[in-house]
């Protein structure tokens, strides 16, 4: 069995549009993340994969700055991340927000549109125009007055993408897109992160259904804690990686599954 | 003349209030913990001010009827009446419509005190000079305290805490796990009105001694304070009810020794004082020792990442990790390694190689979960353990 | 009414008005924030601000204790913060141990402070004193256009009306950032908005709010302009702009109505003086959000998603 620490760069990588070095992350005295590496490939749809409580939300919120690590360097296409923002959206967890909220759905999609708009653009009818054209993507044209606490779980989901997608960026950085969302919502979800693709774009997602990996994603990045590997899919979501990521507790018939080979 | 205050030399009416002081911190203390692990702290803020419109209503019917009007039990009847349906209303509010808890709380305690404070100004109207008396009730007077009304208070502080014995452990499960308590079997809405119910009784029998605007502080600040101190929640309420007692006995004494220290004010900041002293010096949970912690984990972090970079041939580039590199003689100032720093970061490399085989080996799970990127392997296995493992590692295996 | 009216009732209704606004409009944000309680917090702090205010300067002027009253808040807001990290605890407990401690010092300092002569009364700091904020130089409608009368206004109605205007301002301007960090902070920080400062400015906003308006109604029922008419706003309407247009109606309501049945409800009835304005204001909301409460048409939650639940089973 040969194993490698995963490889560090010396200089930033201008083509990557995520790169984390030496990122670790600890809640009070217990590493969540630790020393992690990697650089995501652009232009691919990557999945972050690992057991539950192996870090995958908390290297994502790491990464976007949205919590503290106690070391690591982020940069995107070269450059420290926060230059780089306007070219990365973010879609959340469902459960991070109060769905009471008073907001239609339309509202929503249009908070995407607020680094054009500043704070006090006016709202034309081509910005409207727009943020119906991302639902409609989403197959949510007729909600966009519903209020969103009315909405399934699986339409919350989609009216998050269509936020992201009104963005316009060029990197999409999803947190368990598919989680407990219906069978059409996932197909409809997966038809949009591939038309991204298809257009160029970068996807990674954290994603927790190991038989749908293949599938959907080109790449994977296995993380436990520390960074297992990462690497195209036929290439390293194989069952001695998988067995390093879960810990020799996966059942054989799961892998015999999961592993594309 | 303070020495006296505190051995309670100073006369039959300091020590009564002294005492009935002291009563009543112990018991808010202890009713207090249940709220706070509730995460429910400010819910007593609620029914303090609450108490306002009952006590100047009970006030106006017992003038209405002919007697003096300011008959304690009276007021005090008066006071947990309306305390009681500020209660109903925070919890009406919370449950049929959408506001959520802090809303309700805050919105009973401001217009039920509003309430209290147009039916004050009615008795000033109705009946100059009466009033006067009422206002003690907001901050709070000792000075003239009748023997009868300190032994109520102490009677009051004892009751509630006699209470507090018996209710303790549904109380407890309640505050931590309200669906799980359920599951066993427990009515709900009974153990909280248990709980509220109490913390009312203390709210009424402290109005004399500390007001309603600061008994809340007897409420919260004992047990926040007393949490630093332990792990285990029947502790942390019999430690909240001694920080509030001491609190008790030390703001009541020190107000005696002189007219213009009121007692109400004195018991909240001896109160406060303990709980700074709690924060920063509690051994487990207080500041100065986390801090120790935290900055010792903080160099573990980094000098295990630094070496394993020295393993793996790649200069360190993060300045605090070079500087703390430097500081344990494991690298130079250009990033490159000691002799030492290299022996260390090839032990480093191989402890790490360890783990990666013991992760993905079913044989070695239990183990497996105590990765966590810092800990040595050796504090794991044992050593004919590491040496069966290294037999799976291959040539480069042993240094 | 006219010549009584004026010189009576007009400025305590116009400063009365302008203090329940300027609470409602960040009432609206603190109120979807869960930080209702942050006004409770803020008006017990006024008054160990206002005590230090004018022992540092030995004068009962509105300048320095209005100083000493916002320094205060700055104070608690930290201490609260350093606290709840420090100690871990949670945020209703961090706020309740701050306040009461500040608040007892505060209390304790006037009371020593009321041996050097000059007199705070301690209720008046509860509950304020609306109904003297009179304009003696208000001889009648007329008064309105008279330069020289104007200039015998309370300066209480010009403080307020500027910080109503600092509200609207914020408000208005800051409007986008703080709807989106509101509902979801994690997407505006990836977003680059700094949700932290703009946090901290809401809340100092607040107490910018609930310092000018402790003149008018004193401490404790600022917390009631500051929650009730948005909450009872919160329960009329989905949409958040016209939340904020409710919570402008029924603060002003409340304001009005509240002065009115205080100045004039005792003598409708037969007696002569007033009763406590601010307490009536607060009784006032009181009531607007208990209608809204049992008939306000969006008084349910319609959340489908049950969030906590799902918290814990996604989080990490």
């Amino acid at each position: 069995m040969a194993l490698e620490l995963v490889g560090r760069a010396t200089a930033p990588d201008t083509d990557s549009p995520l790169s984390i070095r030496g990122l670790t992350v600890s809640y009070g005295e217990k590493p969540a993340v630790f020393s992690v590496d990697v650089s995501f490939r652009p232009g691919q749809m990557t999945a972050i994969v690992g057991p539950n409580g192996a870090g995958k939300s908390t290297l994502l919120k790491a990464a976007l700055g949205i919590i503290r690590p106690l070391s690591g360097q982020i940069t995107s296409y070269g450059r420290p991340l926060h230059e780089g923002r306007a070219r990365i959206a973010y879609v959340p967890q469902r459960a991070s927000v109060d769905w009471d909220f008073p907001a239609r759905v339309l509202d929503v999609v249009m908070m995407g549109l607020t680094r054009e708009l500043g704070l006090l653009g006016r709202v034309r009818a081509s910005h409207r125009a727009r943020a119906t054209a991302c639902l409609d993507r989403v197959g949510m044209a007729g909600f966009a007055h519903r209020q969103i606490g009315q909405l399934s779980g699986g339409q919350q989901q989609r009216v998050f993408l269509a936020r992201a997608l009104a963005q316009e960026a060029d990197l999409y950085l999803l947190d368990e897109p598919f989680a407990g969302v219906d069978a059409a919502t996932e197909k409809a979800i997966i038809a949009v992160l591939h038309g991204l693709r298809a257009e160029g774009k970068t996807v990674i997602a954290v994603h927790h259904d190991l038989a749908t990996v293949a599938e959907y994603f080109d790449r994977v990045f296995l993380i436990n804690t520390t960074a297992i590997v990462e690497g195209p899919v036929a290439e390293v979501f194989t069952p001695e990686q998988l067995q390093i990521a879960y810990g020799g507790r996966l059942a054989l018939a799961q892998m015999g599954g999961a592993a594309a080979g | 003349m303070l020495w006296d205050a505190l051995t309670l030399q100073l006369g039959y009416n300091a020590t009564l209030v002294t005492l009935g002081a002291t009563m009543l911190g112990v018991g808010a203390g202890a009713t207090g913990t249940y709220l706070y692990l509730g995460k429910r702290a400010l819910v007593s803020d609620a029914i303090s001010h609450a108490t306002l419109p009952g006590v100047v209503l009970g006030f106006m019917v017992m003038v209405a009827l002919g007697g003096e009007g300011r008959f304690l039990p009276g007021l005090m009847l008066g006071a947990a009446l309306s305390a009681g349906l500020g209660l109903l209303a925070v919890t009406g509010l919370t449950t049929r419509t959408r506001l959520h808890e802090d809303a309700a709380i805050g919105a009973v305690l401001s217009v039920f005190f509003g309430f209290g404070v147009v039916l004050l100004t009615v008795v000033q109207v109705m009946d100059a000079g009466r009033q006067a008396g009422l206002e003690t009730f907001l901050l709070g007077a000792t000075a003239g305290m009748l023997r009868d009304e300190a032994l109520t208070i102490a009677a009051g502080g004892a009751v509630v805490l006699a209470l507090v014995r018996l209710l303790h452990r549904p109380m407890i499960l309640v505050a931590f796990d309200p669906e799980y308590a359920v599951g066993q079997g427990m009515r709900l809405a009974r153990v909280d009105l248990a709980m509220m119910g109490l913390a009312l009784a203390i709210t009424v029998t402290g109005l004399k001694v500390v007001g309603l605007v600061l008994i809340v502080a007897l409420l919260i600040i004992p047990p926040v304070a007393a949490r630093f101190w332990s792990e285990r929640a029947g502790h942390v309420v019999m430690i909240a009810g001694a920080i509030g007692g001491v609190a008790g006995y030390l703001g009541a004494a020190v107000s005696a020794t002189a007219p213009d220290l009121p007692t109400g004010p004195l018991i909240v900041l001896a109160a406060f004082a303990l709980f700074v002293l709690s924060l920063l010096m509690a051994p487990g949970r207080g500041v100065l020792a986390a801090a120790l912690r935290h900055l010792r984990f903080q160099r573990r972090v980094h000098l295990r990442q630094g070496l394993l970079a020295l393993a793996a041939g790649q200069p360190v580039y993060e300045p605090l990790t070079l500087r703390l590199m430097r500081r344990a003689g494991l690298a130079r100032a250009d990033g490159v390694a000691t002799e030492t720093g290299r022996a260390m970061a090839a032990r480093a490399r191989l402890d790490e190689r360890r783990w990666q085989i013991l992760r993905s080996d079913p044989a070695f799970e239990a183990a497996a979960a105590r990765y966590d990127g810092l800990t040595p392997l050796d504090e794991v296995l044992t050593g004919d353990q590491i040496a069966a493992l290294d037999r799976g590692l291959g040539p480069e295996g042993a240094v | 009414m006219g010549q009584d009216f004026v010189m009576l009732s007009l400025t305590p209704l116009l400063i009365g008005i302008a203090a329940a606004v300027a609470c409602a409009l960040p009432g609206n944000f603190l109120l979807l924030r869960r930080q209702a309680l942050i006004g409770d917090a803020i008006s017990h702090v006024v008054l160990p601000g206002i005590v230090a205010g004018f022992l540092v300067t030995g004068m009962v002027a509105t300048g320095p204790m209005m100083l000493g009253a916002a320094a205060a808040a700055l104070v608690a807001v930290i201490l609260i913060e350093v606290i709840r990290r420090l100690g871990r605890i949670e945020p209703g407990a961090a706020m309740g141990v701050v306040f009461t401690a500040m608040f007892a010092a505060g209390v304790l300092l006037l009371e020593q402070s009321a041996a050097s002569g000059v007199h705070l009364d301690v209720q008046h700091a509860l509950y304020g004193n609306l109904e003297s904020l009179i304009w003696l130089d208000g001889y009648g409608w007329g008064a309105l256009t008279d330069p020289k009368a104007l200039a015998g206004l309370p300066p209480e109605l010009g403080r307020m009306v500027a910080v109503l205007l600092c509200t609207v301002l914020f408000i208005a301007v800051l409007w986008r950032p703080l709807v989106i960090a509101t509902f979801d902070e994690g997407f505006a920080r990836a977003m680059g908005i700094p949700t932290a400062i703009l946090g901290l400015a809401l809340v100092a906003v607040a107490a910018l709010a609930a310092v000018a308006a402790f003149d008018a109604v004193g401490s404790i029922i600022v917390i009631a302009m500051f929650i009730c008419p948005p909450a009872s706003a919160r329960l009329m309407t989905d949409r958040l702009g016209r939340q904020v247009a409710w919570s402008v109606v029924f603060a002003t309501l409340s304001a009005v109505l509240g002065y009115v049945l205080a100045g004039y409800g005792p003598l409708w009835l037969g007696y002569d003086n007033a009763v406590s304005a601010a307490g009536m204001i607060a009784t006032v909301s009181g009531v607007i959000l208990g209608g809204a409460a049992l008939f306000g048409p969006r008084r349910q939650s319609v959340s489908r998603a049950d969030a906590t639940s799902l918290a814990s089973t996604l989080a990490e």
